[in-house]
């Protein structure tokens, strides 16, 4: 909502700086996001002299002049030469300049520039190039009508800024209004705030307040010295128009007047610069006046060219079937059935409350106007603003609720004033169409519930004073109740205890539509009591707590190990494009190709859920290696979406995964460079399952599924299985990106990726504040023995470690087995390998000897040759 | 004395002479170790004196014996004293390294910034009692909006712009979903704070169509926004200082009432004004207010016994002041060079 200052001294009296006017509104909760001088356009334009005329050599209709700006800093005129083509230019003529730099309205840029082949070095200004009031031009005071540049008072200062020398000190405000506040999107609902920062309370100065229809009155504290307003003869509105609402519950009101002899122009400067200095556009008087009450009061209202209206009848009713509309922006629209429409005698004319149509509007040819201010619902203007996509100042005023019981009163002010600048004739009498009443709201407050919720010790006179100043009217309130307790009391302490006087009946203006129940009322106090002044308190702290869920917990404690390991945390959008499925090379049949649409995306890359961490990681890889970030460890816990049934809430699961590409250490002195590969990958998942508990014989790795992992390179991908009490879980997968999914995502380097389901994971670890049980050490020492073997190069090592470590239930002194060397090639056969490991035995009973172990050893040894058909070396 | 005994006296003397000589000559381990060897190894000269006791005759050997064993004592506590001195110096002179050379660095990855600042702020709430709760991330329109009264074609809608996925389904647009849900839960007191993600239809350069928030609600008999007032100036002064204003200034959100927007002095210029806070010398930083009735109506709450205030903030505002970061989209391009700052 956007107000000058001068149009709000129209109805109260300022007396506090532009600045001051800001605080206040701010802190009462209108929030002002800025103000300034609204002639800070005319920033570059200065008072200046015409000192030496002289025709132009090439052009009869060009003058060119010496033009005095003002000094410079040792006191000598600045001249200026400057092409002028206004009739009245002549030396000695005091005359706005505006200097090369300065935008003038129009977006117009003076530059320095040749016309002609003349040098011009700024511009001499008429007032409406300034758009600025007439009557500062004395040529156009004396004439009365446009002769070229302003004819300024010769006393004033050569070079002053014309802001200053012709005081032009309005401020322009914005308002960024809550949506709560309908009533302060009219300057008036504005000064009624304004007004209730003073003490006493100012009352307004209401246009309608002594707006009489019988009567002929000045309705405005403008002069308007050429107008007039006329009753018509002794005809009636009714003899014109007629009104028929059909659809009451859509619109509860319809008022409507009428003028005739209209001649339709462009509006006074007064009119017409009101509504520039608020951004609007003028563009004839009559509509220029439903726009300027609209402002002012906050009432929408509809100038109709009556001609247009088929019957002289306006019947308010739903559109009943889809049709086809024009508004009066020439635009063509469907609308439902069920938007309220603004018919006459034959078809639409207007969509109620939203905009009229092309069909009725306001033409230079119109000379009989129908005036409409009405009340309509504002869930249906709402809904039918959003449907039709028509978003108008009136949609938007109606849609927050205007005030019912101001809607005759509006168009009274309306037709006055444009009987004043069109020269019209008012129609005698209204049409008031009221089939529901508005009824004012009636709220009870209990003056103790309110201090006690705001924290405040306000009394019952202290809270009366603050709601009136804002038009509210408080009296107190004797229920039934009340009273009783009054009698109770009396009884008990034989006086008026002023305790009693506590409850307060209510009464909200009818342009408060927002304020419905008591807690409404509570924030009134307090805004006008002001936030600031209420005591700040500190809650009793509740001894009795709840420690984070064991998600939460794991999640912390997940992303700490992660950045143990080196790798850095990221954050990506939960939604990616559509085509990272495809990227992905997901199986047609995978349950992450069941993702969500966004209806209405930014974008088409931001068009669908993820159903996957790993194309964001890809492109977060792709970003990086783009700023030369060749090596990185990045990991992301969050949530990925399964959209198990269309249009229901999907499976939100969240996941972690971590990318590893490039370099498996920084670049150093020490040691050469290399790159990671699929076992630095795995061990920053097999480090992450052990940390959480999940030790070395709970955690399974196998060969990837490609149809479960597409993405992987074939033989480079493995699905971790973690074995729990009863069953094996899936809990995620790694391996290399295979090349054709590096190239989908751009990227030219080997990148490696796991990724884990942390939902499955709580279910199988524990969280570190869980119980747990520490196991006794040992007291005897360990005894360790190797074992090399030759097998066949495609026999999994994994399988035959964990075959050993299986020996360990019935082979209790069997602790620990772990591989140390791996080698193929000469002087090995082909197809063959040699594996090394290493068997730790210990006892819990004695100190074991080889010999108690070679046995056993060579036991072991035999049994593995036997089932993988292994060789000794 | 007699005369053996003298003998084997002077003896003893001159080896100890002889020993203190040439310890001033020793300059290094390895003599210090010949040394050693010569005076007490297996076939050294006081070991083989002392080998040599039982020859002496009868009277002679307790006193050779103690002597011998004396200068033993004192040659071992001499040389080991030498060897330590030694030792120092080789080890200075010897195993010189350039320690000036690069470690090998073992590298940690840094937490994002949003994870970062979410963490100090859930920390603090949890010292004075809040529980974290969460809630999913696609939400119903019911708990979205209307069970925090803002109904279907409420202007109040205007206030965020909604992603759907569904007519009856959105991408939380806020983390406030998270009030009904626990209440429909738990009954009062409540104390909750819910960090999360959220999601609004807008992207410029000051927003992102994902974002972070934390939600706090505290329900209970007899809470007043003057115990909001207190509970998020504590907030504010531990996560900057305790020298930081806070304003509140009257607003409108459909779930509380009366609301506030509650401004802080700018972190940047301390209320001066500067660029950061647009030349006014304050942040808006946080919404809240007194939680509206018809919220407690919805989740079945008594409004006559309870009272309560809610706040939500912006996590990746907040961190903007705390950790100057200039551009909201840094949080989510993830370059390292950024990352790796936190």
């Amino acid at each position: 909502m956007k107000f000058t200052l001068s149009w709000l001294k129209e109805y109260t009296s300022v007396e506090y700086t532009p600045s001051e006017i800001a605080d206040k509104l701010t802190m009462a909760g209108l929030e002002v996001d800025s103000f300034e001088n609204r002639f800070a356009y005319l920033d570059k334009v200065v008072i200046s002299r015409v000192e030496h005329v002289s025709k132009h050599p090439s052009a009869d209709n060009l003058t060119c002049c010496k033009v005095n700006i003002g000094n410079d800093e040792d006191g000598n005129n600045i001249i200026l030469n400057i092409v002028c083509g206004a009739p009245n230019v002549r030396e000695g003529l005091v005359v706005p300049c505006a200097l090369v730099g300065a935008t003038l309205p129009g977006d117009i840029e003076i530059k320095k520039s040749k016309l002609r082949g003349e040098i011009s070095e700024g511009m001499l200004c008429s007032f409406s190039e300034l758009r600025l009031n007439p009557e500062l031009d004395k040529a156009f005071a004396m004439a009365g009508k446009t002769c070229g540049i302003m004819e300024l008072d010769s006393n004033l200062i050569i070079g002053t800024p014309i802001v200053k020398a012709l005081n032009l000190d309005d401020y322009l405000f914005e308002v960024d209004l809550t949506p709560n506040r309908a009533d302060c999107l009219s300057v008036i609902g504005i000064a009624r705030e304004v007004a209730a920062f003073s003490e006493p309370v100012k009352k307004l100065n209401l246009p309608f307040d002594d707006i009489d229809c019988e009567k002929e009155k000045s309705v405005s504290s403008h002069d308007f010295s050429n107008c007039h307003t006329h009753s018509a003869d002794s005809s009636s509105i009714n003899d014109f128009a007629k009104v028929k609402i059909f659809d009451p519950d859509l619109c509860p009101r319809y008022t409507a007047g009428m003028l005739i002899d209209v001649t339709v122009r462009p509006s006074p400067f007064w009119l017409q610069d009101r509504l520039l200095s608020v951004g609007l556009t003028p563009i004839n008087n009559i509509v220029d006046v439903t726009n300027f009450v609209m402002i002012e009061t906050g009432q929408p209202l509809h100038a109709f060219d009556y001609d247009n209206i088929a019957k002289g009848t306006i019947e308010v009713k739903r559109a009943g079937s889809p049709i086809e509309f024009k508004t009066l922006d020439s635009k063509a629209h469907t609308l439902d059935p069920d938007m309220l429409m603004i018919c006459d005698g034959e078809r639409p004319v207007g969509i109620a409350g939203v905009m009229g149509g092309e069909n009725s509007e306001i033409l230079n040819t119109t000379t009989k106007v129908f005036v409409e201010s009405a009340c309509f619902n504002a869930v249906s203007i709402r809904r039918t603003a959003k449907r039709s996509g028509i978003n108008t100042d009136a949609s938007h005023r109606f849609e927050r609720g205007v005030d019912p019981a101001a809607t005759k009163d509006v168009l009274k002010r309306a037709i006055y004033l444009m009987a004043q600048v069109s020269g019209g004739k008012i129609v005698n009498g209204i049409i008031d169409e009221n089939p529901i009443k508005h009824k004012p709201t009636e709220i009870v407050v209990n003056t103790d519930s309110l201090n006690s919720r705001l924290g405040t010790t306000l009394s019952y006179e202290e809270i009366k004073k603050i709601i009136e100043s804002v038009g509210f009217k408080a009296t107190a309130y004797n229920s039934i109740e009340s009273l009783e307790l009054k009698k109770t009391t009396q009884l008990l302490h034989s006086q008026t205890d002023s305790s009693v006087n506590k409850m307060m009946l209510v009464t909200v203006p009818s342009f408060r539509v927002d304020v419905t129940r008591a807690e409404d009322i509570s924030e009134e106090v307090a805004r006008l009591w002001g936030y600031n002044n209420i005591q700040t308190n500190f809650p009793k702290v509740l001894s009795k707590g709840k420690s984070p869920s064991k998600r939460i917990i794991i999640r912390d404690q997940i992303k700490d190990i992660m950045n143990g390991f080196g790798f850095s945390e990221v954050v990506n959008y939960s939604f990616t494009s559509a085509s990272a499925c495809d990227h992905l090379s997901l199986d047609a049949f995978d349950e992450r190709r069941l993702v969500e649409n966004i209806l209405n995306p930014i974008s088409e890359e931001l068009s669908v859920l993820r159903t996957s961490l790993v194309p964001g990681l890809l492109e977060n890889m792709r970003r990086n290696n783009s700023q030369q970030t060749e090596s990185l460890r990045l990991f992301e816990i969050g949530k990925v979406f399964i959209a198990t049934i269309k249009g229901k809430q999907p499976i939100e699961r969240e996941m972690i995964s971590g990318i590893w590409t490039g370099l498996r250490e920084p670049i150093s002195w020490s040691a050469k460079p290399s790159d990671c590969d699929f076992f630095d990958i795995k061990g920053v998942v097999q480090g992450l399952c052990y940390s959480l508990g999940l030790d070395a014989d709970k955690t399974i790795f196998q060969k990837a599924d490609s149809l479960l992992c597409p993405y992987y390179q074939k033989g480079q991908g493995a699905i971790v299985k973690c074995s729990g009490n009863s069953d094996i879980k899936l809990i995620g997968s790694l391996g290399k990106i295979n090349n054709q999914v590096l190239r989908n995502f751009g990227l030219k380097q080997d990148a490696f990726i796991f990724e884990m389901d942390i939902e499955t994971l709580l279910t199988v670890v524990d969280a570190p504040n869980s119980m747990k049980q520490s196991l006794p050490l040992p007291k005897f020492p360990s005894l360790s023995r190797d074992m090399t073997l030759i097998l066949d190069s495609g026999i999994e090592v994994g399988v035959i470690l964990s075959d050993i470590f299986a020996l360990k239930e019935n082979l209790p002194i069997l602790e620990d087995i772990f591989m140390f060397d791996l080698y193929e090639g000469k002087p090995l056969a082909e197809g063959k390998k040699s594996i090394s490991m290493r068997i730790v035995y210990r006892s819990w009973e004695k100190t074991l000897t080889e010999k108690m172990i070679s046995g056993i050893h060579a036991d072991i040894s035999k049994r593995i040759m036997e089932k993988y058909g292994a060789d000794l070396p | 004395m007699d005369k053996r005994e003298e003998t084997q006296h002077s003896n003893l003397q001159e080896i100890e002479k002889e020993i203190l000589i040439e310890i001033e000559e020793i300059k290094s381990l390895d003599l210090l170790e010949r040394l050693t060897t010569k005076y007490l190894g297996r076939k050294g000269i006081l070991t083989t004196f002392l080998r040599n006791i039982p020859k002496l005759p009868v009277e002679d050997r307790p006193s050779a014996g103690k002597n011998a064993n004396l200068l033993k004592v004192k040659l071992e506590g001499l040389f080991s004293q030498l060897r330590a001195q030694l030792e120092s110096v080789a080890e200075n002179n010897n195993d010189f390294i350039d320690v000036t050379l690069p470690g090998r660095v073992a590298i940690r990855g840094t937490l994002h910034p949003v994870t970062r600042i979410s963490r100090e702020i859930t920390a603090i709430f949890s010292r004075i009692g809040f529980e974290i709760a969460e809630g999913p991330e696609v939400e119903t329109d019911y708990y979205n909006f209307e069970a925090l009264n803002i109904p279907k074609y409420h202007p109040a809608r205007d206030m965020q712009d909604t992603f759907y996925v569904s007519e009856n389904i959105v991408l939380r647009t806020h983390t406030s979903p998270t009030q009904p849900r626990v209440m429909e839960k738990v009954k009062p007191p409540v104390r909750i704070i819910a960090p999360g993600k959220v999601y609004r239809c807008d992207s410029d350069v000051t927003h992102t169509p994902m974002f972070h928030q934390v939600e706090g609600l505290m329900v209970d008999s007899d809470v007043s926004f003057g115990d909001l007032k207190g509970t998020l100036s504590t907030f504010i002064h531990q996560l900057f200082d305790e020298d930081i204003s806070l304003r509140f200034r009257p607003s409108f959100f459909p779930f509380t009432e009366p609301s506030a927007e509650v401004d802080i002095e700018c972190v940047m210029c301390r209320g001066k004004g500067c660029r950061v806070c647009s030349g006014t010398g304050w942040l808006e930083v946080l919404g809240s207010g007194m939680v509206h009735p018809a919220v407690f109506e919805n989740v079945g709450y008594d409004t006559k016994k309870y009272t309560g205030f809610a706040f939500g903030m912006g996590v990746e505002r907040l961190a903007m002041l705390k950790y100057g970061i200039d551009d909201l989209r840094k949080f989510f391009e993830n370059d390292m060079r950024f990352l790796r700052q936190f």
